[in-house]
């Protein structure tokens, strides 16, 4: 296991050049820079805050502030009566989750394949890989509606999932490739003279290189099916047993010709937070995954 | 996070090793014909997927895209079938904007008929393409390097930055409809009185804004894999020569980003080249945001084999331009791992 | 580096070519219209809704019908949406779609797609006691195809605080505001004069058509097959609305008008005159600026009363349905005078028994109910015509433009009439 130890070490290096480097710019710049980010990303989160915790009638009253404040719109969805909304984060959940698992392992393979070996025809593959992100989206759901009505797999999670794991693929196949290409070859070649199998050099040698880089695919993976709106709300026949949070969100109804943006807000930051969380637990994993580099060139 | 030191240089040393190694051309070796087997049977998955649940309805499209859609009998008042073959005359009513005149033969499509919107759609995606996928990739460039450099603060930076990504565009797209209203906290907090979204000015600006909040991050975070793979003795070499900040960006940073950048800019390209959410919701394409898209659900509407045309027009559109894009970045990932 | 990505290209090209050739022969022809005309359970798909109407229903059927239970199946709330599920599952022949309910718009492209089935022989239904307008508006080709089971019309909204009494022209309205509201915008210490729905999208149809149908003009014969609407009394209906902008008496936020920001103006005391439906009443009585300061009349037209558009919709047999004679006896159901009474009373919903518009008690707790027989009684149909999307495309562009000043008014109704005369020859 003398990779793990190359890829810590080297993590480690970096954090210390960084923490010089931080102090040499001078905090000042950056302190500025941090707010501005910050600023940026969390200021229309903010008013979908404020939004969220205030009541329908007063959404356009523009007070910044926390004002009107009514619990109601959480209430209301997850009220069963209107909007099964909890039954929907779970059904997110499951799709979501199995969607990553499932194109990962796929497509660490197709990933190995396309950065490692030597074979005839790989930039067509690439080329066909890359073409099916190509066609609009919208055209072909009706095509897969049938084929998939003629299966018998409308409303159904499997209907759901395989799908977003088709979709997911080019990009996750795309970002693996990338990053196994740009690691060394002379470790895996080092485990195979020590007689490790092909198939054991990878699981042994580039599974552990790649795990940040795999933890980065798979965020990007993850929150793209947890995003996903319009398979899911064709697919799913609007079935709440099985519909994800997007499409419980998007049907989110106050009455006819009411548009309700604030219970919609709510219902946006309950589908948020719990993201947050999860990027904050796995920060260090994050920073890590982001730290990939630290073994390749 | 366990620290364990070894010294700079002669980790250095090893990633410079390795590269030389490769761009060597070792690695290759005996191992062609095993090569090949191993490859199909790791690529299969793969291309089983794709070809089930993408390929497929392609295929369907396309093959659709050469038939009629139906018409209307008049002795019955009922539609036929229609799914005739009709040659390339779904592709010309898009492309040249050739309509059906009353009484047979062609004419130009007139004002109000999808088909005269075709150059119209295709230019206003090219341009959110270009004016959001430019405007992701400078400020992207700029996060990336400042959460890279930045050490307080770090965490609430990486935690912020993926906000705009987990909220689900359905919902976002919602609240930038509040938010450019013309009674909304847009036009409050500037002071102004844009009808934001019923102007074709602002109605595009209002998109591009709302994108590039989406997707920065994304982009971001790509960049900012490929940065944190620059050895940073790299800069301190070129500092001791006397390189300045900028010359250290141009002809260290960029040069080492680039393939990260590359994936990142050709993924988003051909996602906005076939966005379709964010601009139905705020606008339903109306004042001059009616991406291509856009025009093929309204076109699904009443005709399906004409959307097809229009689809497999946009599939060869950007094909072409993912095409130019892998050219323009050389980003041979194939030849960067096996060379 | 430059054969690869031709041999990409090439290749990519090649499989489609291949596996296309092997695409063909998946069409099949039925096209339905048998005679399903079995007993069993079925499905409604309706819109969604939260009135708690719908529930209602289901237990007042089922309760009687314990061996051909209905299930309430409903849809999201956005009536395109409505429309593209209705679509994919008639393209999938789905047969778990037994009764629809179809927007007045839809009901003849489906007939003539022949997803829905003519209500004549053992499927024909006595109409007599309803709305003539939403019967026609249910019937394509001389056939009634769909039951109409609610109605809806355009009424004026108006200020009784601002203007004593409702204006019955177009020139009483806009004199009306003169020196009470500012012109142009609707952003100053003044309230703006008049607004409707118009943003490019199915309410400018709407809209647009009332103001032709007013002066007088039509859209498309009756037959639907060809444009009516390049005379000069459709010009005068579409100029009310387009000197409006120009002159000032529609503020320039109109634009962007849909239902919902139309009547949150005018609930803020931002406009004087609403053209809206009877749904805008309760809402403005409840938690509104000009609570208690509002009145409904008719639409205005040029020299009277205007024309409404119509509104509503109407249950349909699919004719993928296995169980068609349970739908017929659910539709004759829906029409009846207990559901039709209880949909008002729950769910604010117009109905479409003549008769009922004329119940002292219920004209007590709905104060709109004469004035909205009047405007359905008077109402036009939005254009009856197979190729209904192509042809509210065209009015919507062509109008939207002229509204904004970028086409003039003759041009715009010459564009609106040529598109909708290639849109009947196939587009």
């Amino acid at each position: 296991m003398t990779t793990a130890t190359v890829d810590a070490s080297a993590a480690g290096d970096r954090e210390i050049v960084v923490y010089k480097k931080g102090f040499n710019w001078g905090g000042l710049g950056n302190g500025a820079a941090i707010v501005v980010i910050v600023f940026w990303c969390l200021a229309p989160f903010y008013w979908m805050a404020v939004l969220a915790f205030r009541d329908n009638a007063n959404t356009f009253d523009n007070t910044p502030w926390f004002t009107h404040v009514t619990l109601d719109n959480f209430r209301y969805a997850f009220d069963t009566e209107f909007n099964a909304f909890g039954r929907s984060l779970l059904n997110s959940m499951v799709i979501s989750v199995s969607v990553t698992v499932l194109s990962m392992l796929i497509a660490v393979f197709a990933g190995y394949a396309l950065s490692r070996l030597v074979f005839r025809g790989k930039s067509i593959v690439l080329a066909l890989i890359l073409g099916a992100s190509m066609f609009p989206g919208v055209a072909i759901l009706t095509p897969i509606f049938q084929l998939f009505s003629d299966f018998g797999w409308l409303g159904t999670y499997h209907g759901l999932i395989l799908p977003q794991v088709s979709f997911a693929l080019p990009l996750a196949v795309y970002t693996l490739t990338s990053f196994f290409a740009d690691m060394p070859w002379e470790l895996e070649e080092a485990a195979k003279v020590d007689g490790c199998t092909p198939l054991q050099a990878f699981r042994k040698v580039i599974i552990p290189l790649a795990a940040p880089a795999m933890f980065t695919t798979a965020i990007l993976v993850f929150l793209a099916s947890w995003n996903e709106y319009l398979l899911s709300s064709v697919l799913s026949k609007g079935d709440t047993a099985v519909a994800p949070s997007t499409v419980a969100i998007v049907n989110f109804t106050a009455g006819p010709h009411i548009v309700p943006y604030t219970q919609t807000m709510a219902a946006g930051v309950i589908v948020t937070v719990p993201l947050v969380i999860v990027v904050l637990v796995f920060q260090r994993r994050i920073v890590s995954g982001l730290t990939a580099g630290g073994i390749k060139g | 996070m366990s620290i364990v030191s070894e010294p700079i240089a002669e980790n250095a040393a090893k990633k410079r090793g390795s590269r030389r190694r490769r761009g060597g051309g070792s690695g290759g070796g005996g191992l062609h014909s095993r090569d090949g087997r191993m490859a199909l049977y790791l690529l299969g998955p793969t291309m089983v997927m794709l070809a089930l649940i993408v390929g497929y309805p392609i295929v369907n499209a396309i093959y659709k895209s050469f038939q009629t859609d139906p018409g209307l009998d008049d002795s019955t008042g009922l539609f036929n079938e229609g799914n005739e073959w009709n040659g390339v005359g779904n592709y010309t009513h898009w492309i040249l904007q050739q309509c059906n005149a009353v009484g047979g033969g062609t004419e130009t499509c007139p004002s109000g008929n999808l088909g005269s919107q075709f150059w119209d759609s295709v230019w206003v995606t090219l341009g959110f393409t270009v004016v959001t996928v430019i405007i992701e990739v400078v400020i992207g460039m700029w996060f990336a390097m400042m959460m890279h450099r930045a050490f307080r603060g770090r965490a609430l930076v990486r935690v912020a930055v993926l906000i705009p990504w987990a909220v689900p565009t359905a919902v976002i797209a919602k609240l930038w409809v509040v938010i450019f209203d013309p009674q909304g906290v847009l036009n409050n907090v500037l002071g102004t009185s844009f009808a934001w979204t019923s102007e074709s000015g602002p109605a595009r600006a209002a998109i591009v804004i709302a994108d590039v909040w989406k997707t920065t991050p994304f982009i971001a975070l790509l960049i900012l894999a490929g940065l944190q793979g620059i050895s940073s003795e790299i800069y301190e070499s070129a500092k001791v020569d006397g390189a300045n900040a900028w010359q250290r960006f141009w002809r260290i940073t960029l040069p080492l980003v680039k393939p990260a950048l590359a994936v990142a800019v050709i993924f988003r390209s051909l996602d906005v080249l076939r966005m379709y959410d964010l601009p139905w919701v705020l606008t339903q394409g109306s004042n001059g945001t009616q991406t291509i898209s856009i025009l093929v659900v309204k076109e699904l509407a009443s005709k399906l084999n004409s959307a097809a045309a229009l689809s497999t027009i946009t599939f060869v559109l950007i094909f072409a331009i993912a095409l130019v894009l892998v050219r323009l970045f050389n980003a041979n990932i194939v030849d960067r791992g096996t060379r | 580096m430059r054969g690869k990505g031709a041999a990409a290209l090439a290749g990519l090209l090649g499989t489609v070519l291949a596996l296309s050739a092997c695409g063909g022969g998946s069409s099949d022809g039925d096209s339905g219209g048998g005679t399903n005309t079995g007993r069993g359970p079925f499905t409604f798909v309706t819109g969604k809704d939260l009135s708690g109407i719908m529930p209602y229903i289901a237990e007042e059927w089922n309760k009687a019908h314990p061996e051909e239970k209905v299930t309430i199946k409903q849809q999201s709330d956005a009536a395109d949406q409505q429309l593209s599920d209705l679509q994919q599952h008639f393209q999938a022949k789905d047969a778990d779609y037994d009764v629809v309910t179809v927007d007045v718009v839809w009901t003849a492209e489906f007939a003539a797609k022949g997803w829905i089935v003519p209500l004549k022989g053992d499927l024909a239904l006595d109409q007599a006691d309803l709305l003539p307008a939403t019967v026609t508006a249910a019937t394509y080709n001389g056939t009634q195809y769909a039951a109409p089971y609610d109605s809806d019309g355009g009424l004026l909204y108006y200020r009784t605080d601002l203007v004593k009494e409702a204006p019955t022209t177009w020139d009483e309205l806009i004199a009306d505001c003169e020196g009470k509201s500012t012109s142009g915008t609707i952003t100053g210490s003044k309230p703006g004069c008049y607004a409707g729905q118009l943003a490019s999208y199915e309410g400018l149809t709407v809209n647009a058509s009332e103001a032709i149908n007013a002066a007088g003009g039509t859209i498309v014969s009756d037959d639907g097959k060809s444009a009516t609407v390049d005379t000069a009394e459709a010009a005068k209906g579409l100029d009310f609305l387009v000197n409006g902008f120009k002159e000032g008496y529609i503020p320039k936020e109109a634009l962007g008008f849909k239902e919902t920001e139309s009547l949150n103006a005018f609930a803020a005391g931002d406009l004087v005159f609403l053209r809206n439906w009877p749904y805008a009443y309760s809402q403005l009585n409840g938690d509104s600026k000009v609570k208690g300061k509002f009145g409904v009349a008719p639409l205005p037209g040029p020299t009277g009363s205007g024309a409404s558009s119509l509104g509503g919709h109407s249950a349909a047999i699919s004719a993928y349905s296995k169980n068609q004679a349970s739908a017929l006896d659910f539709l004759k159901f829906l029409q009846s005078e207990e559901i039709q009474k209880n949909q008002l009373i729950k769910g604010s919903k117009a109905p479409v028994i003549a008769s009922l518009y004329d119940d002292a008690d219920l004209n007590k707790e709905f104060g709109y109910l004469s004035t909205l027989k009047e405007s359905i009684e008077t109402a036009v149909p939005r254009p009856v015509t197979p190729f209904y999307p192509a042809v509210t495309q065209a009015i919507q562009t062509n109008a939207y433009a002229a509204l904004q000043g970028k086409s003039t008014t003759a041009d715009a109704l010459k564009d609106m009439a040529a598109s909708i005369n290639s849109a009947a020859a196939g587009g």
